[in-house]
């Protein structure tokens, strides 16, 4: 397999390029200064792309490579990948569910205990030596708090079993009512934020979802309750949420991803009732191993005309 | 024959240093009409002085952690008869003292069990997940100029090690079990009816723990209890985490182990010498750093509040204490 060629969109896991480079020609889109000479001198010999949160197979880039095959996606969110044109021209594409779900419910909840019970500013208190002036304020408990979930898949379910272990009654909004589950359903966003303190963002997005958390949304929030997103950027309408926040309509936010990754509104930064990670969810040694071998599974399968490990078209 | 109108003197409950709490919810964190509070710093005497010039005699003390009840200040207090502290902890309370003059003491139960062992797992998840770290590096503007940050470790299937499974404990551990963490722990009773392997020692918890969660209290048996052989048996991955007293953890110790890498991190909310914290920690991205305020959510400090007031309430009516410890 070692002539087929796998262009790797960006710099995203050394296992996974190491893993890539023994099995295929590996193609480093980043490496190359003119990116549309580059496309051109390998059209022809790749026939595989893998991309990531960040940077996937848009039309154009499908377009330029005619004899694309697949697309392997290192993430579960498909956003960055034109999946119509892709069903049009038989292209098979794959990404990594189930392998991180845990871990980004887990650093949901993270999320939620930090800017709660504001540990990361407890933290930065200690080490400014401001205890020896006196305590740090009171913060609000998170045990018990409603948390209200967007999107009850599987980070989200996920999610709501952490949650039940700290007795949070937990609310949910979806397309759907799911039938078999013990958790109230609201038939929209914004009443889902209205009975919630802890809204979370765990769908994916699509057409239908960019926004999904607007400037209504936040108004039903109020000061009291606080916004947690794990999921896309572009759920949350960013300019919205910065004026909520600064202007101290919204109680607080964390947010693990931005719209324009990896740019963070400059307003956030000096806000104590704002925690921000630089797009985490995965980010674990043990998941991205597992995504990358999933990556890589992926790959091998389809280039030896076995069935696809995780296929999503 | 004439009747007679009593005015009752209503107990007086000595109140040293003004509680955090007092600063949100005001004297409503400790109303009662069945006691009247004296608040001793309100007042520019000192404690003796001021004790000297009151009319009535205290009969109860509010006691914090940051007011010990030693023999010098009951000396100072010769109608006492209860303490109530505002901590589960009492190991600021001379109790041979206590029980020797027939003074009851009463804790603050569990009044915020749920808020501490929401900080242990959130300390926990920040260590392996770096959250904190991870804050610092966009709140510094470096994600741009630095790309990707460093990877964490995963939570799920880690073993974790809880050190004492009184409320707190048993709740760190429900709250981990539900992120799929493996629970051992060590106690000084093995308790039957729970689910979680059991250790009588805790360097052989340790050893195979990926992160220890110290919640238990601190007395004779349990000071210094984390000690080298423990920090050698957690290895370099181990966690350490502990929202219980500092005193249970060697700190010098446990600071070089850190500083040499020969454990992997800590998210420490109590220290020995409170509020002053080994400086050489500051350096350290895998350390998250807590001044003891585990306890102190606005929920949990009103619910506390509740248990203060139950309990004097209930001695003056020559009712059970609600959470006796003496």
């Amino acid at each position: 397999m070692e002539s087929i060629g796998v262009l790797m969109m960006c710099p995203m896991n050394s296992y996974l390029e190491n893993e890539l480079q023994k099995r295929f020609n590996l193609l480093r889109y980043w490496t190359s200064p003119e990116k549309s000479v580059f496309l051109e001198t390998h059209r022809n010999s790749i026939r595989a792309v893998v991309g990531n949160a960040f940077v996937g197979a848009d039309a154009q880039l499908i377009n330029d490579l005619p004899k694309l095959e697949i697309v392997s996606s290192f993430s579960v969110g498909l956003d960055k990948i034109d999946l119509g044109i892709c069903k049009d021209k038989g292209i098979r594409v794959t990404n990594t569910p189930d392998v991180l779900t845990e871990d980004v419910a887990d650093l949901a909840i993270g999320l939620i205990l930090a800017l709660l019970r504001r540990l990361c500013e407890c933290d930065r208190y200690v080490r400014s030596g401001k205890w020896k002036q006196g305590d740090f304020k009171l913060t609000t408990k998170f045990s018990g708090k409603s948390v209200g979930i967007i999107g009850l898949g599987r980070i989200g379910t996920a999610i709501a079993k952490r949650a039940e272990a700290f007795s949070c009654p937990i609310n949910y909004y979806s397309r759907t009512v799911k039938p078999d589950v013990a958790y109230k359903y609201y038939p929209t966003v914004v009443d889902l934020a209205k009975n919630s303190d802890i809204l979370v963002v765990a769908c994916p997005l699509s057409d239908e979802t960019r926004h999904i958390v607007n400037r209504q949304v936040m108004d039903a929030l109020g000061p009291k309750s606080v916004l947690i997103n794990i999921g896309r950027g572009p759920h949350v309408d960013e300019q919205e949420l910065v004026k909520a926040l600064t202007e101290g309509r919204l109680g607080g936010a964390a947010l693990d991803v931005f719209e324009k990754e990896p740019h963070v509104p400059e307003e956030l930064f000096g806000l104590e009732n704002v925690v921000l990670l630089p797009h985490v969810g995965s980010g674990t040694v043990e998941t991205r191993n597992a995504m990358a071998d999933l990556v890589v599974g992926n790959l091998e399968a389809h280039f030896s005309g076995k069935s696809l490990l995780t296929p999503v078209v | 024959m004439t009747t007679t109108s009593f005015t009752q003197v209503l107990p007086r409950v000595l109140f040293v240093n003004r509680h955090a709490a007092m600063g949100v919810l005001g004297d409503s964190f400790v109303a009662s009409t069945k006691f009247e509070i004296l608040k001793a710093f309100e007042s520019p005497l000192l404690l003796p002085e001021f004790l000297a010039d009151q009319s009535h005699p205290v009969s109860a003390i509010i006691a914090p952690v940051a007011v010990p009840v030693t023999a010098d200040l009951i000396r100072l207090l010769p109608n006492l008869r209860l303490v109530v502290t505002t901590s589960t902890g009492v190991d600021h309370v001379d109790l041979v003292e206590c029980r020797r003059r027939g003074i009851s003491v009463a804790n603050a139960g569990s009044s915020y069990s749920e808020d501490v062992a929401d900080t242990a797992v959130g300390l926990l998840i920040d260590v392996f997940r770096r959250i904190s770290a991870a804050n610092r590096f966009v709140k510094q503007r470096l994600w741009p100029l630095k790309g990707d940050y460093p990877l964490g470790s995963k939570l799920g299937r880690k073993r974790i090690g809880v050190v004492g499974l009184g409320s707190i404990g048993s709740m760190v551990a429900t709250r981990l079990e539900a992120f799929g963490c493996q629970i051992s722990y060590s106690s000084r009773n093995r308790k039957p009816s729970v689910p979680y392997h059991y250790y009588m020692d805790v360097q052989e918890m340790a050893s195979n723990s990926d992160a220890l969660v110290i919640c238990c209290e601190l007395n004779d048996k349990t000071f210094h209890l984390i000690n080298r052989d423990v920090f050698a048996a957690l290895g370099k991955q181990g966690v350490i985490v502990n929202v219980a007293r500092g005193g249970i953890v060697d700190e010098d110790e446990m600071v070089r182990c850190l500083r040499e890498g020969e454990i992997g991190g800590a998210g420490l909310d109590v220290f020995e010498d409170e509020p002053n914290v080994p400086k050489e920690l500051f350096e350290l991205d895998n350390v998250v750093l807590s001044p003891h305020c585990a306890y102190t959510s606005l929920e949990g400090l009103e619910q506390l509040g509740k248990v203060l007031v139950g309990n004097i309430e209930a001695f003056f009516s020559n009712k059970p204490l609600l959470t006796p410890v003496l």
